[in-house]
């Protein structure tokens, strides 16, 4: 008598899935990169068609950075660099908070167009490490 | 009388569920992996006390790389300072929780920066962020 055939396997072969499952996943830890953009955030004005309004001047405060890196507020020369945070605080203190909790005093902040980038970006963080919220940036003199 | 053996205990893990597991892990990777695109250009960021996270998404951020020879890219590509608002615009249409990363060199002028800043605000992106480094 004839042996029954016997039926051909016709099963895919799963056990090398994890396999290849691990192998994506290495794939994956490795390219992926967690790390953040980080930096200090601004929000630009809008441009506007009516002119800019004057502001009292006591309502703001007025940092202008020269070409040569020197730091002036309200047009008095700052000494040294890292007077400028408590500079700006009292300023700030000088006109109170309003009832959201934020001073009232704008920061305004204007450069020269040779000014190093790294000026500005010193004085607009020291500006913000003083509590500042209302910074404007005006346009550059010529 | 014969005592029946006891029978061995299976001490075995199971790892039948183990590829399930793995493909989780899979498909967290692949749906948090997104491709870094660009290098864009060598600059030098500078340091900043007040650094934070952007409040963003990987996917709704721009970049924007000045270098302190003046030049300008804007994620992938070189632009002029005319072509830039109009780019600008169209991502920010597509976008509009576009936020604008601004790598600048340390180094870069003024002038530089805020011609894109003009630029920018012509295309109403209005949200910046100046890369810095963590001090």
């Amino acid at each position: 008598m004839l042996k029954n055939k016997r039926k051909p396997e016709s099963e895919i072969p799963t056990s090398s899935m994890a396999d290849i499952a691990f192998l994506l996943l290495v794939f994956f830890l490795v390219t992926t990169t967690i790390d953040q953009d980080k930096g200090v955030p601004l929000t630009l004005p809008e441009i506007s068609e009516e002119p800019p309004q004057k502001l009292e001047k006591d309502r703001v405060l007025d940092i202008l950075i020269a070409n040569s890196g020197k730091i002036m507020i309200n047009e008095q020369v700052l000494s040294q660099r890292n007077q400028l945070r408590s500079e700006v605080r009292n300023s700030l203190e000088e006109l109170g908070r309003d009832q959201d909790g934020k001073y009232k005093k704008i920061v305004s902040i204007k450069t020269q167009a040779q000014t190093m980038y790294d000026d500005y970006i010193y004085v607009l963080d020291q500006v913000k490490m003083a509590g500042a919220t209302k910074i404007s940036i005006a346009e550059p003199e010529e | 009388m014969q005592i029946e053996k006891k029978s061995e205990v299976k001490a075995e893990i199971s790892t039948a569920s183990m590829p399930d597991i793995v493909f989780m892990l899979l498909i967290f990777f692949m749906v948090v992996t997104t491709f870094k695109q660009f290098d864009g250009l060598p600059v030098r960021i500078p340091d900043a006390e007040s650094t934070q996270k952007i409040e963003a998404g990987k996917r709704d951020i721009a970049y924007i790389w000045v270098d302190k020879a003046n030049r300008r890219m804007l994620d992938d590509q070189f632009v002029a300072i005319e072509d830039l608002s109009p780019l600008v615009y169209s991502k920010r249409t597509a976008n509009p929780k576009l936020v604008i990363a601004l790598k600048a060199d340390q180094n870069a002028h003024m002038k530089s920066i805020t011609d894109v800043q003009q630029e920018l605000r012509k295309a109403y992106a209005l949200r910046v962020n100046y890369s810095t480094r963590t001090k």
